[in-house]
């Protein structure tokens, strides 16, 4: 049985627009039409789409915090609205943006209250509260109050409250925002850990590639309400026809691109810095970066490069074949 | 039940980290009974020694009572709820599997117990060396008065409450917040005496659950009514209290229903 069922889920919201000087107009919003989508125990989805296409909405109704306009849902077996308490026992949710965590108490105090939120007995949720803050290395600052940590630190609290009562389900709004690189790759080790171990379903949303790539196996895309895309993330990859970037920086200026001998399906986009830096795309699946860097240092001796990934908007983008309105 | 009392617990601890908080409040308490006192007392004087069955003694022992009781009822309210909705951070709150109503009586209560002492105990210190004090001297009038400010504060809470769950409805609350704070002030017997009103405010007030917000514990605790009486007006707020509690919870069914959680 899935662990998420949503059919010809939409939602959609009244909002007021000006027309003319005094009087305003309804208009209506469709944030969700009609998706279709399962999870299965055990999987690891991310949900990913532009900003305002659809994704929060989606959280929000899998979690029973706001009421579908129309459709069904069901989650862990439940109807998320009218059931909220009893699901909420069964899934762990961290909102990048907000915190569970009470803010003016030692982020230590906040786990009894949870464990207590959850009927979890002392016996339970204390050696799981100990495993949590070893592996999230949340020990140098338990006694300092929640408003005092930075994000970083805050978020592995979050996690490590998200996960107290072994939720089958983990939904995870936009996790890794704002985090630095350490503290990403810490948080994704640690998730993915959980996952192998616990069998835990994970279900994120996030504008990083990385965090997909490290985690998921599937890949939902969400434009415009819609579900664009639902496989691997490999697939994602092709159908978006997902190009790489290498920019080089060369030791001594080169005016021209012709002088370059690059390799097919390697493509000189641009030059900057008075002929200093030199942008080449070229699609990973027919060559590698290393065949690229070589074709360029055989005419010119390269100083620095770095390699840029397609983001998330670009290939949902190049999906569509169009901008964003 | 567990978690209701940590989160009683939790709020207890959270507001006495703010200890300055604490003293400038219970500061500035004890100076406007100062002035409410030596208002009334002149306005005693002039009339002849009592109006509407206060000699000046009682009078000023109303004013200390109310002033101590201010902070612990929560006469003041608190829209932590209306921000959170503003905010988004209902989301967090509603995925909790915790009732929302009771998580915050809880922590209300829990707030309620740790302004006892500190914002209560002075302004009846500064009272006692001012003015002197009324206050009864057998123990049933503090054992039912325990009782009616149990009651009170949680009256006080579900009050704030229901006109907090009003942003479920609209954007912002701050007109009903306001009208309330008028209503409530006036009737629940804070600014004078509820007896000192003409017949038929009296009669309206009586009607609604004002009184016991703060009247009813501050004459229990004085010792103005004995004991039936002061049972009975325990009744009251009881009764009162089952009808806000059905109030609010039908406002949280239905709200959460048309709630739209703001941010993404």
């Amino acid at each position: 049985m899935p662990i998420i069922d949503v059919e010809e889920l939409s939602r959609e919201f009244q909002v007021m627009e000006p027309a003319g000087r005094f009087r305003r107009r309804k208009k209506t919003v469709h944030a969700v039409r009609g998706i279709d989508f399962s999870v299965e125990p055990g999987e690891a989805v991310g949900y990913i789409g532009a900003n305002g296409a659809g994704k929060s909405t989606t959280i929000k109704m899998l979690t029973g915090v706001l009421v579908p306009s129309s459709g069904r849902v069901t989650v862990c077996g439940f109807n998320p609205v009218p059931q909220r308490k009893a699901l909420a026992r069964k899934i762990g949710v961290v909102f990048g943006q907000r915190s569970q965590l009470w803010w003016d108490l030692p982020l230590q105090d906040s786990y009894p209250i949870l464990g207590a939120m959850h009927r979890m007995p002392e016996a339970d949720w204390k050696p799981r509260f100990r495993e949590l803050a070893e592996q999230m290395d949340l020990e140098e600052f338990l006694s300092t109050p929640v408003r005092q940590l930075s994000l970083g630190q805050r978020m592995r609290g979050e996690v490590a409250a998200a996960l107290l009562h072994r939720p089958e389900l983990v939904i995870l709004d936009e996790p890794t925002i704002g985090l630095d690189m350490i503290s990403k790759e810490k948080l994704r080790q640690f998730l993915d850990a959980e996952r192998r171990e616990n069998g835990t379903t994970l279900l994120l949303t996030t504008h990083d590639m990385s965090d997909i790539q490290r985690l998921c196996q599937r890949v939902l895309v969400v434009d415009d309400g819609a579900i664009a895309y639902d496989g691997p993330l490999t697939g994602l990859a092709d159908v978006a026809g997902a190009v790489r970037t290498m920019v080089v920086d060369l030791a001594a200026p080169v005016h021209s691109a012709d002088l370059f001998a690059l390799p097919d399906g390697a493509v000189h986009e641009g030059i900057e810095a008075e002929g200093i830096r030199h942008s080449v795309s070229f699609d990973p699946r027919r060559l590698s970066a290393a065949a690229v860097l070589a074709a360029i240092s055989s005419t010119a001796e390269v100083a620095d490069l770095s390699l840029h990934e397609p983001d998330i908007e670009h290939l949902v983008r190049q999906l569509y074949g169009r901008a964003r309105r | 039940m567990h978690a209701y009392w940590e989160l009683a617990k939790s709020s207890f601890r959270r507001h006495s980290t703010y200890r300055t908080a604490a003293v400038a409040g219970a500061f500035t308490n004890s100076v406007f009974g100062l002035i409410r006192a030596s208002l009334l007392l002149s306005a005693i004087t002039t009339a002849g020694g009592a109006i509407g069955g206060y000699s000046a003694m009682e009078a000023a022992t109303y004013v200390w009572l109310g002033q101590a009781l201010l902070a612990p009822l929560g006469l003041f309210g608190t829209a932590e709820l209306a921000n959170r909705v503003k905010s988004g951070d209902i989301a967090v709150d509603l995925s909790r599997s915790v009732n929302l109503t009771a998580s915050y009586w809880a922590q209300d209560l829990g707030r309620a117990a740790f302004d006892v002492l500190p914002r209560g105990l002075p302004p009846l210190i500064v009272g006692a060396l001012v003015t002197g004090l009324a206050m009864p001297g057998s123990p049933g009038p503090y054992l039912l008065g325990f009782v009616s400010i149990l009651a009170a504060v949680s009256l006080n809470f579900l009050g704030f409450f229901a006109i907090n769950l009003l942003s479920f409805w609209v954007l912002e609350i701050r007109g009903f917040w306001m009208l309330y704070m008028v209503v409530m002030n006036l009737l629940s017997g804070f600014l004078v005496p509820v007896a000192w009103f003409p017949g038929w405010l009296l009669d309206f007030a009586r009607a609604t659950p004002f009184p016991s917000m703060l009247q009813t514990p501050v004459d229990i605790l004085a010792g103005r009514t004995d004991g039936g009486e002061s049972l009975a007006m325990v009744g009251i707020q009881l009764l009162w209290l089952a009808v806000l509690l059905i109030i609010v919870q039908m406002m949280v069914r239905f709200g959460s229903r048309r709630l739209v959680v703001q941010g993404g």
